[in-house]
């Protein structure tokens, strides 16, 4: 009688062990899957843009000062003289093998040039998301336990200008001030001129690259290149990561068992942190992967504003040359981190939630 | 009896004074609230703006003035000039009639389109709704601004185009709101009774369906057009939207660039004109959400 | 004997749109250590009258009162960090419905722990083993697993024992136990009860029950109060609520179904027969 009960749990736990396994696996499949289409889909509106919607994409690609000649070659070259479904297909496999195409402006495959500038992209984006959740995160908490107060009426108006303010007006008004007036940062570019090309690209984070290099003084060159640019883009993720901190926590603050907390004399601080911001974890996790993603998005403006050679510079540059390879080479790589970060965020959501687990 | 009356009366008799009443009951609640009467002031101001813009601009928004190119804000320039000579001031207010624009046919062009679709995958449900939906979910997972900026690439650069670039990036999310709306309304017994009536499904989704999601979808356009302002300032900006000499605030600041370091004011006060518009429709349309939609406050 | 609770003139407010509204309307009454029933129909004010002697009604409500008395101490007068050291330890809450007034991402363990933790320097050993104990004390056959667990794995009766287990184990002289049963079954109300009848009678505190149903709360009070729209309109002994004299008791008491009982139809409420809103 004793030993029974013990064995049944064991029995019932090994059992949910592996319903746990296998919805986890199902979980896993389905997210790919999801992914996979997304991507299809992005793939088909970039073929459509690129192939549909010009009037003659070769022209598009080679120019209008061509001959007749190379205007055909090249017509063949890109398979326009074969029905439209077998131009995608063709599309989606030159894609998955890597092959975006030749930048006309450039003269470099596309993909090269995209590797080239994306980390720059990548660590001003990471830099302003930081900037965004250490400041937007406990700003919410404030501003939702103190609700009415001075903090909490500032936190709803930097909200609303995160919502109303162009990008690169406040980029530029950063560059009048803290540079030409205040000279308290550096001015566009990663880097002064005079410290151009001496860091060895290794991962091609100047941060990163300076400091294995040994150069301190480039290393603080750089930060001082960074600072403004992640900071635009800190304001706007911090102005939507502290909204949405407020509201979620507004959301548990009228929470029954924060009620509990209180009725067994736990102290405000820990009603607040432990009880009403922990459970908001997970979603703030989403929450900030969408900021993420929205500021590799951002960033095309802030790059063209501050001259700053990352992808989004790239793209307006070829949007401006017409130079249609790129254009849709950044546009899916952009949109294809963009979608990615936005399904793991979805998934974390599921994965780490003990309520959803 | 009074108008006031009229339009509070609780059996109204006509679907007019329904319709009027339910109107004026939102339009009090509105003015209860500052914020959203602060935001439908700057909106009706810059309705006013653009219609009145050849009395209200000093100067003409592209005669030049070569002389008194660059000049700091003063009296008689109240914004400055830029670099050839032309007020800003007046090309502010003149360009009030293409945000105007911008944001009307975006309106008008995204929000019946998503809400068709919506409204359509809603009704017919199975495959037509998981096919629609499908595609309205990829559209919805991607980078809006890049998106448009691909399409105005492919489209050409210019207003129209970027028009109809921001218009087709923006739909999936009415389509959204539209089709929780009619799943929601789909199986009442209302809809039921006009069904039985024989009426064709074309009939019912316009005549039926369609109205019940008007009040989510005007909450969600006047929020949205903060974000279709900005769009539509970016691709300004970066040269893919208005072109010069068309004074639209976006392609303004682009202008001011080269001069932001010595001639502040010819990139920092077209900013302005669009930070306060977006702040007039992001406060009317929180208003709204607060009086049409009480529940999702904070969402 | 001085009371060990005494409230005077208890009055609940809170601002509505149509000025302030009091949903507590000057309520009063004295508490030893026995077992108090509030009884009254839902939004009586019931629950505001427990959180008001909690100190727990937050902005913009407003709580006054001529005297708020526990154990010599005016709860009026205590600032909020008083009044901490005072919930739990010395007054604690059971809540309606464990569904909610569990923290769901917190292990059941670690919440309980907390109670005690808040009021006491005790090494980790100890805790636990006081946790585990407690657990027992409300008849969970399994402490060590069900402490590891979240809420959401336990059922609903087993969550209001848990409840329970959090709110006395700082041994608190002082229990309001608020609907604990409206969330549950049926079949383990009476358990539930039980339980907090046992406790509170083998530590000698203190119990105000809150509920609806007034049978219940004769069955397992002293001393009843009847509420209804903020004032109390009776207060009796347990065992003479049949010689109640409120139209609005005798009311609740016709409409209560009696066993073998041969009524068609129980009778309404007939609201018209008292002074009321
Ligand atoms: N924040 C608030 N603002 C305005 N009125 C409130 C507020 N909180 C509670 N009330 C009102 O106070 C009244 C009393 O509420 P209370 O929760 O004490 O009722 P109750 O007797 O416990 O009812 P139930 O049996 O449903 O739990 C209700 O009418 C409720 O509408
Ligand atoms: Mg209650």
């Amino acid at each position: 009688m004793s030993q029974n009960p013990t064995t049944a749990a064991t029995l019932e736990v090994a059992g949910a062990a592996s319903r746990r396994t296998r919805r986890r696996l199902l979980a896993v499949l389905g997210f790919v899957a999801t992914v996979l289409l997304t991507f299809l889909g992005l793939l088909a509106i970039t073929f459509f843009i690129g192939r549909v919607i010009p009037i003659d994409p070769v022209l598009a690609i080679v120019g209008d000062r061509a001959s007749n000649e190379v205007y055909q070659a090249a017509r063949v070259a890109m398979g326009l003289d074969q029905p439209l479904p077998v131009q995608f297909f063709h599309y989606v496999v030159n894609v998955f093998s890597g092959d975006l195409g030749q930048s006309v402006s450039t003269g470099r495959s596309v993909v090269e040039d995209l590797s080239r500038f994306f980390p720059a992209t990548l660590e001003m984006a990471t830099i302003g998301i930081i900037i965004g959740v250490v400041l937007g995160v406990p700003l919410g908490v404030i501003a939702a336990s103190r609700q009415g107060s001075i903090i909490d009426q500032i936190i709803r108006v930097v909200g609303l200008l995160g919502y109303s303010m162009p990008a690169f007006w406040l980029g530029l008004v950063g560059l009048a001030l803290f540079y030409a007036r205040l000279r308290w940062v550096g001015g566009p570019g990663r880097l002064d001129i005079f410290y151009d090309g001496l860091v060895q690209p290794v991962t091609g984070l100047l941060l990163v690259d300076s400091l294995l290099a040994g150069e301190i003084e480039i290393f603080w060159n750089a930060v001082t290149h960074l600072v403004l640019p992640a900071s635009v883009l800190g304001f706007f993720s911090l102005a939507y990561i502290a909204r949405m901190t407020r509201s979620f926590m507004l959301d548990q603050l009228s929470q029954e068992f924060v009620t509990t907390a209180r009725v067994k004399g736990v102290p405000e601080r820990l009603v607040i942190w432990r009880h009403a911001f922990n459970p908001i974890r997970v979603p703030l996790i989403t929450v900030i992967g969408l900021s993420y993603a929205g500021l590799l998005e951002g960033s095309v403006m802030i790059e063209t504003v501050f001259s700053w050679p990352g992808i989004g510079n790239y793209l307006t540059t070829a949007l401006l040359n017409a130079d249609m390879n790129a254009v849709l080479g950044s546009t899916l790589v952009i949109g294809a981190v963009f979608i990615f970060i936005n399904k793991i965020s979805d998934v974390l959501y599921r994965v780490l939630d003990p309520r959803a687990r | 009896m009074s108008t006031r009356d009229w339009l509070l009366e609780d059996s109204p008799h006509s679907r007019l004074q329904a319709n009027a009443g339910r109107a004026y009951r939102v339009f009090t609640a509105l003015l209860r609230n500052p914020l959203s009467v602060l935001g439908g002031l700057i909106i009706l101001i810059l309705v006013l703006t653009a219609l009145l813009a050849p009395w209200l601009a000093p100067y003409s928004s592209t005669g030049q003035d070569l002389a008194n190119r660059l000049a700091p804000p003063s009296g008689a320039h109240w914004m400055g000039t830029d670099e050839l000579g032309r007020d800003i001031f007046s090309r502010v207010i003149w360009g009030s009639q293409i945000t105007l624009t911008i944001v009307g046919l975006v309106a008008l062009i995204s929000a019946p389109l998503g809400l068709l679709l919506g409204a359509v995958a809603g009704y017919f449900g199975g495959w037509t709704d998981r096919v629609l939906m499908g595609i309205t979910d990829i559209f919805l997972s991607m980078p809006k601004l890049i998106l448009a900026l691909a399409f105005v690439a492919a489209l050409g650069p210019g207003i129209n185009n970027a028009i109809i670039a921001i218009a087709i990036t923006s739909w999936p999310a009415y389509a959204r709101i539209a089709r929780a709306e009619t799943l929601t309304i789909r199986n009442s017994e209302f809809i039921a009774a006009v069904q039985m009536q024989g009426a064709s499904p074309l009939r019912v989704i316009v005549g039926h369906v369609l109205p019940l999601c008007t009040s989510s979808m005007i909450i969600r356009v006047t929020l949205d057009m903060a974000g279709v302002i900005l769009t539509a300032a970016g691709l300004g900006f970066i040269g893919l939207g208005a072109q010069p000499p068309l004074p639209e605030w976006g392609a303004m600041i682009s202008r001011g660039r080269t001069f932001i370091l010595d001639q502040w004011w010819v990139a920092t006060m077209p900013g302005f004109a669009i930070i306060i518009v977006s702040l007039g429709f992001c406060f009317l349309g929180d208003g709204l959400r607060d009086v049409l939609d009480p529940k999702s406050e904070g969402k | 004997m001085a009371p060990m609770l005494s409230v005077k003139n208890l009055r609940v407010s809170f601002p509505t749109h149509r000025g302030r509204v009091e949903v507590v309307k000057g309520i009063s009454f004295d508490l030893g250590r026995e077992r108090l029933g509030i009884v009254g129909e839902s939004g009586s004010g019931k629950s505001m009258t427990g959180r008001a002697i909690l100190k727990l009604i937050r902005k913009p409500g407003l709580v006054t009162a001529d005297r708020m008395d526990f154990d010599g101490i005016d709860l009026l007068q205590q600032t909020e960090k008083q009044m901490r050291a005072i919930r739990g330890a010395r007054i604690s809450m059971v809540m309606q419905d464990p569904k909610f007034s569990l923290n769901p991402v917190m292990t059941i363990g670690e919440q309980i722990a907390e109670a005690v933790v808040t009021h006491e320097k005790l090494g980790r050993g100890e805790v636990q083993d006081r946790m585990l104990s407690m657990l027992e004390a409300v008849r969970i056959n399994d402490p060590k697993r069900v402490a590891g667990l979240y809420p959401h794995e336990v059922s609903g009766g087993m969550g209001q024992r848990i409840m329970i287990a959090m709110m006395l184990i700082p041994g608190p002289e002082l229990l309001i136990a608020d609907e604990p049963t409206s969330a549950l079954d049926v079949s383990v109300q009476a358990q539930v009860l039980d339980i907090i009848d046992n406790l509170v009678t083998a530590k000698g505190m203190g119990l105000i029950l809150i509920s609806h149903d007034l049978n219940l709360v004769s069955r397992y009070c002293d001393r009843i109060l009847v509420m209804n729209a903020g004032t109390v309109v009776e207060e009796c002994a347990a065992g003479q609520l049949e010689q109640a004299q409120h139209p609005y008791t005798r009311g609740l008491l016709a409409a209560m179904p009696v066993i073998n009982e041969t009524r068609d139809e129980l009778p309404v409420l007939d609201r018209s027969q008292w002074a009321g809103t």
